[in-house]
Protein backbone atom coordinates (compact mmCIF):
# COMPACT_ATOMS: atom_id res chain seq x y z
CA UNK A 1 0.00 0.00 0.00
CA UNK A 2 1.10 3.52 -0.66
CA UNK A 3 0.97 6.64 1.44
CA UNK A 4 -1.64 9.14 0.31
CA UNK A 5 -0.55 12.71 -0.42
CA UNK A 6 -1.04 15.01 2.54
CA UNK A 7 -2.07 18.43 1.28
CA UNK A 8 -3.21 21.66 2.91
CA UNK A 9 -6.84 22.66 3.14
CA UNK A 10 -6.05 25.48 0.70
CA UNK A 11 -4.54 23.05 -1.81
CA UNK A 12 -7.62 20.84 -1.47
CA UNK A 13 -9.93 23.77 -2.12
CA UNK A 14 -7.82 24.75 -5.13
CA UNK A 15 -8.43 21.31 -6.70
CA UNK A 16 -12.18 21.84 -6.71
CA UNK A 17 -13.30 23.77 -9.79
CA UNK A 18 -16.17 26.20 -10.16
CA UNK A 19 -19.46 24.35 -10.66
CA UNK A 20 -18.27 21.07 -9.12
CA UNK A 21 -20.65 18.60 -7.51
CA UNK A 22 -19.45 18.08 -3.94
CA UNK A 23 -20.55 15.61 -1.30
CA UNK A 24 -19.95 16.87 2.21
CA UNK A 25 -20.11 14.42 5.06
CA UNK A 26 -21.46 15.74 8.33
CA UNK A 27 -24.67 16.18 10.25
CA UNK A 28 -25.10 19.78 11.37
CA UNK A 29 -21.37 20.00 10.61
CA UNK A 30 -20.44 17.22 13.06
CA UNK A 31 -18.11 15.15 10.92
CA UNK A 32 -17.65 17.84 8.30
CA UNK A 33 -14.38 18.80 6.59
CA UNK A 34 -14.64 22.29 7.99
CA UNK A 35 -11.09 23.45 7.21
CA UNK A 36 -11.47 22.61 3.51
CA UNK A 37 -14.93 24.20 3.47
CA UNK A 38 -13.46 27.37 5.01
CA UNK A 39 -10.87 27.58 2.22
CA UNK A 40 -13.53 26.87 -0.38
CA UNK A 41 -15.53 29.77 1.05
CA UNK A 42 -12.46 32.02 0.90
CA UNK A 43 -11.74 30.98 -2.70
CA UNK A 44 -14.84 32.76 -3.94
CA UNK A 45 -15.55 29.97 -6.43
CA UNK A 46 -19.21 29.20 -6.96
CA UNK A 47 -21.89 27.37 -8.89
CA UNK A 48 -21.47 24.33 -6.65
CA UNK A 49 -23.94 21.50 -6.22
CA UNK A 50 -23.78 20.36 -2.61
CA UNK A 51 -24.92 16.92 -1.49
CA UNK A 52 -25.18 16.69 2.28
CA UNK A 53 -27.65 15.79 4.99
CA UNK A 54 -28.17 19.45 5.83
CA UNK A 55 -26.54 22.82 5.16
CA UNK A 56 -24.86 22.92 8.58
CA UNK A 57 -25.45 25.71 11.02
CA UNK A 58 -25.49 29.48 11.05
CA UNK A 59 -23.85 29.22 14.49
CA UNK A 60 -21.43 26.57 15.80
CA UNK A 61 -21.45 24.82 19.20
CA UNK A 62 -19.33 27.56 20.76
CA UNK A 63 -20.94 30.43 18.89
CA UNK A 64 -18.76 30.19 15.77
CA UNK A 65 -20.14 32.11 12.81
CA UNK A 66 -21.23 30.03 9.79
CA UNK A 67 -20.27 26.59 10.99
CA UNK A 68 -19.43 24.27 8.09
CA UNK A 69 -21.09 24.54 4.69
CA UNK A 70 -23.55 27.18 5.92
CA UNK A 71 -20.69 29.50 4.95
CA UNK A 72 -20.91 28.47 1.27
CA UNK A 73 -24.67 29.12 1.32
CA UNK A 74 -24.14 32.51 2.97
CA UNK A 75 -21.62 33.46 0.25
CA UNK A 76 -24.04 32.45 -2.53
CA UNK A 77 -21.51 29.89 -3.82
CA UNK A 78 -24.10 27.13 -4.20
CA UNK A 79 -26.58 26.75 -7.05
CA UNK A 80 -28.14 23.43 -6.11
CA UNK A 81 -28.56 21.45 -2.92
CA UNK A 82 -29.52 17.81 -2.43
CA UNK A 83 -30.30 17.36 1.26
CA UNK A 84 -32.80 16.03 3.79
CA UNK A 85 -33.22 19.02 6.10
CA UNK A 86 -32.29 22.67 5.66
CA UNK A 87 -34.29 24.21 8.52
CA UNK A 88 -31.23 25.08 10.60
CA UNK A 89 -29.91 27.29 7.79
CA UNK A 90 -32.58 29.98 7.18
CA UNK A 91 -30.57 31.47 4.31
CA UNK A 92 -31.37 28.40 2.21
CA UNK A 93 -35.08 29.24 2.28
CA UNK A 94 -34.35 32.89 1.49
CA UNK A 95 -32.23 32.01 -1.54
CA UNK A 96 -34.86 29.56 -2.80
CA UNK A 97 -37.47 32.33 -2.57
CA UNK A 98 -35.11 34.69 -4.39
CA UNK A 99 -34.76 32.08 -7.13
CA UNK A 100 -30.97 31.75 -6.83
CA UNK A 101 -30.87 28.29 -5.25
CA UNK A 102 -32.49 24.98 -6.18
CA UNK A 103 -33.14 22.55 -3.32
CA UNK A 104 -34.03 18.88 -3.73
CA UNK A 105 -35.15 17.38 -0.44
CA UNK A 106 -35.22 13.61 -0.06
CA UNK A 107 -35.64 11.39 3.01
CA UNK A 108 -32.52 10.85 5.10
CA UNK A 109 -32.48 7.10 4.61
CA UNK A 110 -32.96 7.52 0.87
CA UNK A 111 -30.07 9.98 0.67
CA UNK A 112 -27.78 7.54 2.47
CA UNK A 113 -28.90 4.62 0.35
CA UNK A 114 -28.75 6.51 -2.99
CA UNK A 115 -25.16 7.50 -2.18
CA UNK A 116 -24.40 3.94 -1.13
CA UNK A 117 -25.84 2.75 -4.45
CA UNK A 118 -23.72 5.33 -6.29
CA UNK A 119 -20.62 3.95 -4.62
CA UNK A 120 -21.57 0.30 -4.78
CA UNK A 121 -22.30 -0.05 -8.47
CA UNK A 122 -26.05 -0.33 -8.12
CA UNK A 123 -28.51 1.10 -10.64
CA UNK A 124 -30.93 2.45 -8.07
CA UNK A 125 -32.69 1.97 -4.79
CA UNK A 126 -36.22 0.69 -4.19
CA UNK A 127 -37.60 2.11 -0.97
CA UNK A 128 -41.10 2.29 0.49
CA UNK A 129 -40.20 5.66 2.02
CA UNK A 130 -41.77 8.60 0.21
CA UNK A 131 -44.67 6.71 -1.40
CA UNK A 132 -47.69 9.02 -1.48
CA UNK A 133 -45.58 12.12 -0.76
CA UNK A 134 -43.92 14.95 -2.70
CA UNK A 135 -40.80 12.76 -3.00
CA UNK A 136 -42.55 11.07 -5.93
CA UNK A 137 -42.05 14.36 -7.83
CA UNK A 138 -38.35 14.65 -6.96
CA UNK A 139 -35.89 14.62 -9.88
CA UNK A 140 -34.17 11.82 -7.96
CA UNK A 141 -37.28 9.62 -8.13
CA UNK A 142 -37.57 7.59 -11.33
CA UNK A 143 -41.01 6.12 -10.70
CA UNK A 144 -42.90 3.55 -8.69
CA UNK A 145 -42.79 -0.22 -8.64
CA UNK A 146 -44.99 -2.78 -6.96
CA UNK A 147 -43.25 -5.83 -5.56
CA UNK A 148 -45.23 -8.54 -3.77
CA UNK A 149 -48.15 -6.13 -3.49
CA UNK A 150 -46.15 -3.36 -1.82
CA UNK A 151 -45.33 -0.02 -3.47
CA UNK A 152 -41.77 1.29 -3.68
CA UNK A 153 -40.11 4.38 -5.15
CA UNK A 154 -37.21 3.84 -7.50
CA UNK A 155 -34.54 6.35 -6.50
CA UNK A 156 -31.49 7.29 -8.57
CA UNK A 157 -27.96 6.53 -7.41
CA UNK A 158 -25.98 9.62 -6.41
CA UNK A 159 -22.36 10.20 -7.41
CA UNK A 160 -20.21 13.32 -7.14
CA UNK A 161 -17.01 14.89 -8.46
CA UNK A 162 -15.62 15.32 -4.95
CA UNK A 163 -16.36 13.91 -1.51
CA UNK A 164 -15.08 15.82 1.51
CA UNK A 165 -14.88 13.62 4.60
CA UNK A 166 -14.73 14.97 8.14
CA UNK A 167 -12.77 12.35 10.09
CA UNK A 168 -11.10 12.25 13.50
CA UNK A 169 -8.08 10.02 12.91
CA UNK A 170 -6.58 9.26 9.56
CA UNK A 171 -3.43 7.22 8.91
CA UNK A 172 -0.88 7.72 6.15
CA UNK A 173 -2.63 5.18 3.90
CA UNK A 174 -5.87 7.14 4.22
CA UNK A 175 -7.62 4.75 6.60
CA UNK A 176 -10.09 6.73 8.69
CA UNK A 177 -11.71 6.50 12.11
CA UNK A 178 -14.61 8.68 13.20
CA UNK A 179 -15.28 9.74 16.76
CA UNK A 180 -18.84 9.69 18.14
CA UNK A 181 -21.48 10.79 15.67
CA UNK A 182 -18.98 12.02 13.05
CA UNK A 183 -19.45 8.86 11.03
CA UNK A 184 -22.92 9.68 9.63
CA UNK A 185 -22.77 10.15 5.82
CA UNK A 186 -18.96 10.08 5.56
CA UNK A 187 -18.80 6.30 5.26
CA UNK A 188 -20.99 6.06 2.15
CA UNK A 189 -19.70 9.29 0.60
CA UNK A 190 -16.15 7.91 0.68
CA UNK A 191 -17.23 5.40 -1.97
CA UNK A 192 -19.28 7.63 -4.25
CA UNK A 193 -17.05 10.39 -5.66
CA UNK A 194 -14.30 10.65 -8.29
CA UNK A 195 -11.95 12.37 -5.84
CA UNK A 196 -12.17 11.76 -2.11
CA UNK A 197 -10.42 14.08 0.33
CA UNK A 198 -10.30 13.08 3.99
CA UNK A 199 -9.80 15.87 6.46
CA UNK A 200 -8.71 14.67 9.89
CA UNK A 201 -8.01 16.09 13.32
CA UNK A 202 -5.12 13.68 13.94
CA UNK A 203 -2.82 12.26 11.26
CA UNK A 204 -1.49 8.94 12.57
CA UNK A 205 1.17 6.45 11.54
CA UNK A 206 -0.21 3.37 9.78
CA UNK A 207 -1.21 0.73 12.34
CA UNK A 208 -2.45 3.19 14.93
CA UNK A 209 -6.04 2.46 13.89
CA UNK A 210 -6.72 -1.21 14.59
CA UNK A 211 -7.61 -3.12 11.42
CA UNK A 212 -10.97 -4.08 12.95
CA UNK A 213 -11.77 -0.43 13.62
CA UNK A 214 -11.18 1.15 10.23
CA UNK A 215 -14.42 2.90 9.24
CA UNK A 216 -13.33 4.20 5.83
CA UNK A 217 -10.64 2.28 3.96
CA UNK A 218 -7.64 4.10 2.55
CA UNK A 219 -8.28 2.57 -0.87
CA UNK A 220 -11.24 4.99 -1.17
CA UNK A 221 -9.25 8.08 -0.15
CA UNK A 222 -7.17 10.12 -2.61
CA UNK A 223 -5.86 12.96 -0.44
CA UNK A 224 -5.47 13.73 3.25
CA UNK A 225 -5.78 17.15 4.89
CA UNK A 226 -4.89 17.84 8.49
CA UNK A 227 -7.58 20.11 9.89
CA UNK A 228 -8.21 21.76 13.20
CA UNK A 229 -8.28 19.75 16.43
CA UNK A 230 -11.39 20.14 18.52
CA UNK B 1 -55.15 22.03 32.56
CA UNK B 2 -52.47 24.73 32.75
CA UNK B 3 -50.72 25.30 29.43
CA UNK B 4 -47.37 24.56 31.10
CA UNK B 5 -48.55 21.14 32.28
CA UNK B 6 -49.82 19.90 28.91
CA UNK B 7 -46.55 18.66 27.44
CA UNK B 8 -45.55 16.77 30.57
CA UNK B 9 -49.02 15.22 30.77
CA UNK B 10 -48.80 13.96 27.19
CA UNK B 11 -45.22 12.71 27.65
CA UNK B 12 -46.26 10.84 30.80
CA UNK B 13 -49.06 9.08 28.94
CA UNK B 14 -46.69 8.25 26.05
CA UNK B 15 -44.32 6.58 28.49
CA UNK B 16 -47.02 4.02 29.28
CA UNK B 17 -46.79 2.74 25.70
CA UNK B 18 -43.31 1.38 26.33
CA UNK B 19 -41.94 -1.78 27.79
CA UNK B 20 -38.49 -2.65 29.05
CA UNK B 21 -35.93 -3.04 26.28
CA UNK B 22 -37.88 -1.26 23.53
CA UNK B 23 -35.84 0.44 20.82
CA UNK B 24 -37.33 3.90 20.50
CA UNK B 25 -36.76 6.99 18.38
CA UNK B 26 -37.91 10.27 19.90
CA UNK B 27 -38.62 13.31 17.73
CA UNK B 28 -37.54 16.77 18.81
CA UNK B 29 -39.55 18.72 21.40
CA UNK B 30 -42.21 16.97 23.47
CA UNK B 31 -41.10 13.38 22.68
CA UNK B 32 -37.71 14.01 24.30
CA UNK B 33 -39.53 14.40 27.64
CA UNK B 34 -40.88 10.83 27.55
CA UNK B 35 -37.85 9.18 29.28
CA UNK B 36 -38.51 11.40 32.33
CA UNK B 37 -41.77 9.52 32.95
CA UNK B 38 -40.85 5.88 32.37
CA UNK B 39 -42.35 3.43 34.85
CA UNK B 40 -39.86 1.81 37.21
CA UNK B 41 -37.97 -1.06 35.61
CA UNK B 42 -38.50 0.18 32.05
CA UNK B 43 -35.23 0.98 30.30
CA UNK B 44 -35.20 2.01 26.67
CA UNK B 45 -32.63 1.73 23.95
CA UNK B 46 -32.79 5.21 22.44
CA UNK B 47 -32.13 5.28 18.74
CA UNK B 48 -30.87 8.60 17.37
CA UNK B 49 -30.79 9.74 13.73
CA UNK B 50 -27.24 10.95 14.09
CA UNK B 51 -26.09 7.39 14.42
CA UNK B 52 -26.40 6.34 18.04
CA UNK B 53 -27.91 3.06 19.14
CA UNK B 54 -28.31 3.56 22.86
CA UNK B 55 -28.13 7.33 23.21
CA UNK B 56 -27.59 8.73 26.68
CA UNK B 57 -28.62 11.97 28.32
CA UNK B 58 -27.41 15.35 27.07
CA UNK B 59 -24.21 16.17 29.00
CA UNK B 60 -23.59 19.54 30.64
CA UNK B 61 -20.52 21.55 29.70
CA UNK B 62 -18.70 20.50 32.89
CA UNK B 63 -19.27 16.76 32.29
CA UNK B 64 -16.32 14.65 31.13
CA UNK B 65 -18.31 13.33 28.16
CA UNK B 66 -19.30 16.81 26.93
CA UNK B 67 -18.06 16.80 23.33
CA UNK B 68 -20.23 19.14 21.22
CA UNK B 69 -17.95 18.78 18.18
CA UNK B 70 -18.09 15.00 18.01
CA UNK B 71 -21.19 13.69 19.80
CA UNK B 72 -24.40 15.59 19.05
CA UNK B 73 -28.12 15.00 18.67
CA UNK B 74 -30.37 15.78 15.71
CA UNK B 75 -31.03 19.26 17.08
CA UNK B 76 -27.30 20.02 17.13
CA UNK B 77 -27.02 19.96 20.92
CA UNK B 78 -24.48 17.89 22.84
CA UNK B 79 -25.42 14.25 23.28
CA UNK B 80 -23.86 11.12 24.72
CA UNK B 81 -23.88 7.38 24.32
CA UNK B 82 -25.30 5.25 27.13
CA UNK B 83 -23.26 2.45 28.70
CA UNK B 84 -23.24 -0.40 26.20
CA UNK B 85 -24.47 1.76 23.32
CA UNK B 86 -22.67 2.34 20.04
CA UNK B 87 -22.25 4.54 17.00
CA UNK B 88 -23.26 3.67 13.46
CA UNK B 89 -23.22 5.35 10.05
CA UNK B 90 -26.30 6.74 8.28
CA UNK B 91 -26.78 3.88 5.80
CA UNK B 92 -26.75 1.29 8.60
CA UNK B 93 -28.86 3.56 10.78
CA UNK B 94 -31.64 3.95 8.25
CA UNK B 95 -31.42 0.31 7.26
CA UNK B 96 -32.30 -0.45 10.88
CA UNK B 97 -35.22 1.97 10.71
CA UNK B 98 -36.69 0.77 7.41
CA UNK B 99 -36.01 -2.83 8.35
CA UNK B 100 -38.40 -2.69 11.29
CA UNK B 101 -35.77 -2.89 14.03
CA UNK B 102 -37.07 0.21 15.81
CA UNK B 103 -40.06 -0.64 18.01
CA UNK B 104 -41.64 2.79 18.15
CA UNK B 105 -41.19 6.35 17.02
CA UNK B 106 -42.83 9.29 18.76
CA UNK B 107 -43.25 12.50 16.83
CA UNK B 108 -45.32 15.64 16.58
CA UNK B 109 -47.67 16.60 13.76
CA UNK B 110 -48.92 19.65 11.93
CA UNK B 111 -51.86 17.51 10.82
CA UNK B 112 -52.86 13.89 11.27
CA UNK B 113 -55.98 12.30 9.84
CA UNK B 114 -58.51 9.53 10.32
CA UNK B 115 -56.64 7.26 7.88
CA UNK B 116 -53.41 7.56 9.83
CA UNK B 117 -51.83 9.92 7.34
CA UNK B 118 -49.31 12.32 8.86
CA UNK B 119 -48.14 15.78 7.74
CA UNK B 120 -45.31 17.34 9.69
CA UNK B 121 -42.51 18.42 7.38
CA UNK B 122 -43.52 21.27 5.09
CA UNK B 123 -45.91 24.19 4.79
CA UNK B 124 -45.80 25.05 1.07
CA UNK B 125 -44.91 28.65 0.40
CA UNK B 126 -44.06 29.24 4.05
CA UNK B 127 -41.65 26.75 5.51
CA UNK B 128 -39.61 24.01 3.89
CA UNK B 129 -37.28 22.75 6.59
CA UNK B 130 -37.23 19.26 5.09
CA UNK B 131 -38.25 15.80 6.16
CA UNK B 132 -34.93 14.75 7.65
CA UNK B 133 -35.44 11.23 8.97
CA UNK B 134 -39.18 11.57 9.65
CA UNK B 135 -40.42 9.81 6.50
CA UNK B 136 -38.17 6.82 7.10
CA UNK B 137 -39.23 6.58 10.75
CA UNK B 138 -42.95 6.79 10.00
CA UNK B 139 -42.71 4.06 7.39
CA UNK B 140 -40.17 1.85 9.11
CA UNK B 141 -40.81 1.94 12.85
CA UNK B 142 -43.08 -0.85 14.08
CA UNK B 143 -45.32 1.65 15.85
CA UNK B 144 -45.73 5.30 14.89
CA UNK B 145 -47.16 7.37 17.71
CA UNK B 146 -48.14 11.00 17.24
CA UNK B 147 -47.93 13.01 20.46
CA UNK B 148 -49.05 16.61 20.34
CA UNK B 149 -51.39 19.23 21.71
CA UNK B 150 -54.87 18.48 20.43
CA UNK B 151 -55.28 21.80 18.63
CA UNK B 152 -53.03 24.58 17.34
CA UNK B 153 -54.24 28.01 18.48
CA UNK B 154 -57.70 26.48 18.87
CA UNK B 155 -57.72 24.98 15.37
CA UNK B 156 -58.06 21.21 15.00
CA UNK B 157 -54.96 19.29 13.93
CA UNK B 158 -56.78 15.96 13.75
CA UNK B 159 -58.62 16.03 10.44
CA UNK B 160 -60.71 13.80 8.23
CA UNK B 161 -58.04 14.17 5.55
CA UNK B 162 -54.66 15.96 5.78
CA UNK B 163 -54.42 19.09 3.66
CA UNK B 164 -50.67 19.60 3.91
CA UNK B 165 -48.21 17.42 1.96
CA UNK B 166 -47.81 14.08 3.73
CA UNK B 167 -44.81 12.81 5.60
CA UNK B 168 -46.12 9.31 5.10
CA UNK B 169 -49.44 7.69 4.23
CA UNK B 170 -51.31 5.27 6.53
CA UNK B 171 -48.47 5.24 9.02
CA UNK B 172 -49.88 6.45 12.36
CA UNK B 173 -51.03 3.84 14.88
CA UNK B 174 -51.86 5.99 17.89
CA UNK B 175 -52.52 9.67 18.62
CA UNK B 176 -51.91 10.92 22.16
CA UNK B 177 -52.98 14.43 23.17
CA UNK B 178 -53.88 16.22 26.40
CA UNK B 179 -57.56 15.42 25.69
CA UNK B 180 -57.58 11.78 24.68
CA UNK B 181 -55.95 8.77 23.06
CA UNK B 182 -57.06 7.72 19.58
CA UNK B 183 -56.22 4.41 17.94
CA UNK B 184 -56.18 4.51 14.14
CA UNK B 185 -58.11 1.51 12.83
CA UNK B 186 -59.44 0.30 9.48
CA UNK B 187 -62.76 1.80 10.54
CA UNK B 188 -61.30 5.19 11.42
CA UNK B 189 -60.40 6.77 14.75
CA UNK B 190 -61.40 5.07 17.98
CA UNK B 191 -61.11 6.95 21.26
CA UNK B 192 -59.80 4.48 23.82
CA UNK B 193 -58.97 6.90 26.64
CA UNK B 194 -60.15 10.34 27.67
CA UNK B 195 -58.77 12.91 30.07
CA UNK B 196 -61.54 13.27 32.71
CA UNK B 197 -61.11 17.05 32.54
CA UNK B 198 -62.90 16.89 29.19
CA UNK B 199 -66.16 15.47 27.88
CA UNK B 200 -66.63 13.55 24.63
CA UNK B 201 -68.34 16.66 23.26
CA UNK B 202 -65.27 18.75 24.14
CA UNK B 203 -63.14 16.30 22.14
CA UNK B 204 -65.63 16.39 19.26
CA UNK B 205 -65.48 20.17 19.17
CA UNK B 206 -61.66 20.08 18.99
CA UNK B 207 -61.43 17.31 16.39
CA UNK B 208 -62.23 17.76 12.69
CA UNK B 209 -62.56 14.03 12.04
CA UNK B 210 -65.31 11.60 12.94
CA UNK B 211 -64.42 9.11 15.67
CA UNK B 212 -66.09 6.42 17.71
CA UNK B 213 -65.76 5.94 21.44
CA UNK B 214 -64.58 2.50 22.48
CA UNK B 215 -67.04 0.59 24.68
CA UNK B 216 -64.28 0.23 27.28
CA UNK B 217 -62.97 3.80 26.95
CA UNK B 218 -60.86 4.50 30.05
CA UNK B 219 -59.62 7.54 31.89
CA UNK B 220 -56.16 8.71 30.75
CA UNK B 221 -55.25 9.00 34.42
CA UNK B 222 -55.77 5.27 35.15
Amino acid sequence: MANKPVITAKEAAAMIPEGATIMCGGFLACGQARAIVKELAASGKGGFTLIANDMARATGPMGEEFFGIAQLIHNHQVKRVIATHVGMTPEVGQQVNEGTLEVNLIPQGSLAECIRAGGAGLGGVLTPVGVGTLVEQSPLCLGKQTIDGKEYLLMKPIHADFALLGTYKCDAYGNCWYKGTMRNFNVVMATAADTVIAECEYLMPVGEIEPENIHTYGMCVNYIVEGERK
Amino acid sequence: MEKSEIKGFIAKRCAKELKDGDVVNLGIGLPTMIPDYLPEGVHLLIHAELGIVGAGVAPKSADTNFDPYHVIDAGGGPCSVAFGGGFIDSAMNFGLIRGGHVDACFLGALEVDAEGNLANWIIPGKKMPGMGGAMDLCVGARKCIVCMEHTAKGNPKILEKCRLPLTAAHCVNTIITEMCVFQVTDKGLVMTEINPEFTVDDVKAATAAPFTVAADCKSMLD
